[in-house]
């Protein structure tokens, strides 16, 4: 089948790759680009596991065309982390036990990081159904919801500082 | 004998500076950062993309298949069928197992494999499936326990005689097997009863539903060595399945498990990893199959359906004189779901003495359902708790109170022939009623259940190994697998045993060539049983650690002793010595005697029973029938928690699962027996908006057979979560719920009449 070439920008870098056009952006991310961070649990939308951001939106990267990411933006798990530490979202989900198997754990590090972009001080609640599009089997989410208000408290506490 | 295993060396009063702690566990910091390899996460150069071919219809014989066409498609390197593997007699181990990878006969239920293809890319693999050709003839289906247990039901096994029945015709028939489990004299109990209550119960079809669909990579050598990557919960069991399916020897085949991204019973079973080792063989390249959502919805994993009939008795003093159960399991298209588990566990926790029960497994057809934890026993656990809560109302009689009067101690010989050493029953149930929750009154408007459960926890064969680094660092293999957080656990004992800080140990997990056999990471065993084999690989260095200071010193061994990391002299008498740490002596060993390390290999034995309350409050909508979740308490015994944050999200999760359970997750089949909703939009699993924060007492009453006092913590939170939930929404309505799910429509239906 006949290749399309696409450049993009995935956590800062300049990147190109070739695709087929049906080809997901999950797809390429993982298998061509083998950042494989980026989980596919579902394929369909329903589970989060490849949630992304596509030009400061979160999106699950199973619903986005691999074509579609030319001229983009797209931040992934792998670029999280700064230089030398971990966001602090990383950090309280290690330190709360955030996460058990951590199949899911990218996909919600990746949706909790816009969330508290737009908003800094959500309410559990607010928590519960941003993140509800994120599927976890292992934890119940009480600790990924402790570990999502922590970081938010946290970070909060190091903008006033 | 392992000394271990006679006398763990368990002291209550032991000074635990590790141990009973939280530290960031090893693969928490990959897993945050998305460098954390998965199974499908492994790239190898040159992999071909493998796909299977699956059944569109539940039951069905595979007239022929004709693959000429998806092979001469450019780019297709390979496609097999069932010809291409070993055959096994119906009926045997092999027989049936290979027979679930890849149809022979007939295909069983839809989404039951019958080829596979290995091509350059997906798109061309896909198209591939679409050009093999596959004359079926459609047979009636049936799913339904129930349905398949009756005489005119159509039949999947014409081998199939039912075991253990002595009444049973010599005809082909759906009932595998019936089972029949009891002690004492119902019939007496029964007449010694003022109150009886007697009802029928139904749990329906339902998935593990780990986030990660099974992944595979396969690379068969020249030489016919075999490397497979894969999600596991046992690699050991995968490779001598793997080598009687394939007939081959088990050295020629290595497992390498990657990290697993959920299983909970459902990554104990092999599905297309033959299919990947036998395109790669015939490819020569490596070969990956990743399945897709549907298919492991349609193909692995499922969880059984039940119907039971339960009767409990009971004296107006609150005396439980009876209990009875006839049920119904439903295996799947091949036996073995594992049923036994459910009269052995269903009322054990009471101190019966009067027990029988029933059980029958058919099969039927939908994929061969595997375990899942505690497997078949939450869904009879449901109707027993359901009972005593209303034999409670009955009597007006608090509903743990009951629980309390009928609770089975240390010396009560249960209905499997164990007698219970020390067990934390009554310790759970007290700490259930001195909860805040319990204490407090139930909102006006809401439902409080609340349902107990027991797990037997299990050993079983395991091995390990750790290694004094000439740093005084630590390493070790583990021969299970890590769902969840077995290695930080074991990490922390090996700290605790040898007195180094947590942060020197670092807990592997083995390949199949690495160390001997262990049975599936399954049963609640493996932070116990991999704790075990390390713990004893600490001791055999710590021995020989105290040896070498005996040498360095020149005193006899017993004037040593090591204590808190460091081997000192044992007493005045023996010398003035400073004392050497684990680091000091094996900075030594290049020079002397070479490296310190310790194995240990053992059946292990003395895993202690675990036993949980649930609590849950909730709130039905009267317009929609929705239930919403609004407190949660899970109160469960751990024996000694090692790891609290581990040990709580264990609860929290089997709470979880049981609430998805309970009150959604269900199959929904057509009249032609295909899955209407196999995936997760339809399918529904708890999302975080379905659930409040849930609340844990861990409860400790150690096992003296461990070390460090643990029990398994794994199973026994899904047990009661049906039951209390159940419980909850009946208390909630007044109308006693005995079908799951408790979905809007079912509970709507309920309410209007
Ligand atoms: S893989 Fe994209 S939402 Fe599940
Ligand atoms: S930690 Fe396993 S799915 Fe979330």
């Amino acid at each position: 089948m006949k290749k399309i070439h696409v450049t993009t920008t995935v956590n800062g870098d300049e990147v190109d790759f070739l695709c087929e056009p049906q080809q997901t952006l999950v797809d390429v991310l993982r298998n061509t680009l083998e950042l494989t961070g980026t989980k596919e649990g579902c394929s369909t939308g329903d589970c989060g596991a490849c949630s992304i951001r596509f030009d400061g939106a979160l999106v699950c990267a199973c619903l986005v065309l691999a074509v579609e990411a030319d001229g983009k933006q797209i931040e992934t798990i792998e670029g999280l982390a700064g230089d030398d530490a971990l966001h602090p979202l990383q950090r309280n989900f290690l330190e709360l036990n955030g996460l058990q198997c951590g199949i899911c754990t990218p996909g919600i590090l990746i949706a909790a990081k816009a969330l508290l972009e737009a908003n800094p001080d959500p309410s559990e609640t607010e928590v519960r159904f941003w993140l509800a599009g994120n599927l976890c089997r292992c934890t119940g989410y009480d600790k990924i919801i402790r570990s999502v208000l922590a970081a938010a408290k946290e970070m909060r506490e190091s903008a006033h500082a | 004998m392992h000394d271990i295993l006679e006398n763990s060396g368990f002291d209550a009063g032991k000074d635990l500076k590790i141990v009973g702690t939280s530290p960031v566990k090893h693969d928490g910091p990959d897993k945050v950062t998305g460098r954390a390899k998965f199974g499908a996460d492994l790239m190898v150069p040159g992999a071909l993309v493998g796909k299977v071919l699956r059944s569109p219809h539940a039951h069905a014989v595979i007239k022929s298949i004709d693959c000429s066409k998806a092979e001469a498609l450019a780019g297709v390197k390979a496609v097999v069928t069932a010809g291409d593997f070993p055959d096994f007699p119906q009926g045997t181990m092999p027989g049936d197992m290979t027979r679930n990878c890849m149809a022979r006969e007939k295909v069983l239920y839809e989404g039951h494999a019958l080829a596979a293809v290995a091509a350059t890319s997906e798109s061309v693999a896909k198209a591939a499936l679409k050009l093999i050709e596959v004359d079926y003839e459609v047979l009636p289906h049936v799913i339904d326990p129930a349905a398949a247990k009756a005489p005119d039901a159509p039949i999947l096994h014409d081998h199939i005689r039912t075991k253990g029945d002595a009444d049973a015709a010599d005809a082909p028939t759906n009932v595998t097997e019936r089972l029949d489990i009891g002690m004492g004299d119902v019939d007496k109990g029964f007449a010694e009863a003022d109150e009886i209550i007697e009802r029928e119960f139904t749990t329906e079809p339902m998935h593990q539903s780990y986030i990660e669909p099974q992944a595979c990579v396969a690379q068969v050598g020249d030489d016919g060595q075999i490397d497979l990557w894969c999600c596991t919960q046992g690699t050991h069991v995968f490779r001598d399945r793997l080598a009687t399916l394939l007939k081959m020897p088990s050295s020629k085949i290595k497992v390498t498990q990657s990290e697993m991204g959920g299983g909970f019973g459902g990554k104990t079973t092999l599905y297309a990893e033959p299919a990947a080792i036998m395109l790669s063989k015939k490819a020569r390249r490596p070969v990956k199959i990743v399945l897709t959502r549907s298919e492991v919805f349609r193909a692995t994993g499922p969880v059984c359906a039940t119907r039971s009939r339960i009767k409990i008795g009971v004296t107006n003093a609150g005396r439980i004189t009876a209990a009875e159960a006839e049920m119904i399991f439903q295996a799947g298209a091949f036996p073995g779901s594992m049923f036994d588990n459910a009269p052995k566990a269903m009322f054990t926790r009471y101190n019966l003495e009067n027990v029988k029960t029933v059980s029958y497994e058919v099969v039927c057809n939908r994929a061969k359902v595997n375990a899942f934890r505690a497997p078949c026993v939450p869904q009879v656990v449901f109707g027993v708790e359901g009972i005593i809560d209303e034999l409670a109302q009955k009597l007006g009689m608090d509903p743990l109170e009951l629980r309390l009067k009928n609770a089975a101690a240390e010396g009560y010989k249960t209905v499997f022939g164990e007698t219970f050493g020390p067990i934390g029953y009554v310790e759970t149930l007290e700490a259930a009623m001195n909860c805040d929750h319990y204490k407090s009154p139930v909102p006006e408007g809401q439902g409080r259940g609340v349902a107990t459960g027991f797990w037997f926890n299990r050993g079983g064969d395991t091995t390990g190994s750790l290694t004094i680094t000439p740093d005084g660092s630590v390493t070790i293999m583990l021969g299970t697998s890590d769902v969840a957080g077995s290695r930080i656990s074991i990490s922390m004992m090996a700290a605790e045993e040898l007195g180094i800080p947590v942060e020197k140990v670092r807990a592997n997990l083995a390949d199949t060539s690495t160390l001997g056999n262990n049975r599936v990471t399954a049963g609640s065993r493996t932070t116990f049983s991999s704790g075990m084999v390390i713990i004893d690989s600490a001791r055999q260095c710590i021995a020989e650690l105290v040896r070498r200071a005996a040498e360095i010193w020149d005193v006899p061994e017993d004037g040593v002793v090591f204590e808190d990391g460091q081997c000192r002299p044992a007493g005045s008498n023996v010398g003035e010595f400073d004392p050497l740490s684990v680091a000091d002596i094996a900075a030594k060993t290049s020079v002397s005697h070479g490296a310190i390390a310790g194995h240990s290999e053992m059946h292990v034995t003395g895993a202690g029973p675990g036993f949980g309350v649930h609590l849950i409050d909730v709130e039905v909508d009267k317009e929609t029938g929705g239930v919403s979740v609004k407190r949660y308490t899970v109160i469960e015994d751990a024996g000694k928690a090692i790891h609290p944050g581990q040990v709580e999200g264990q609860y929290q999760g089997g709470a979880a699962q049981g609430a998805g359970w309970a009150l959604n997750e269900a199959y929904m089949y057509d009249e032609d027996g295909r899955m209407e909703n196999a995936g997760f939009l339809d399918y529904r699993i708890p999302v975080a908006s379905d659930l409040p924060m849930i609340d844990t007492v861990i409860v400790e009453v150690p096992n003296p057979n461990h070390p460090y006092g643990l029990r398994g913590v794994g199973e026994v939170p899904v047990t009661p979560s049906l039951g209390a939930m159940a419980n909850a929404v009946s208390n909630a309505i007044g109308i006693r719920q005995v079908s799951l799910p408790l979905s809007p429509p079912h509970l709507l239906a309920q309410i209007d009449s």
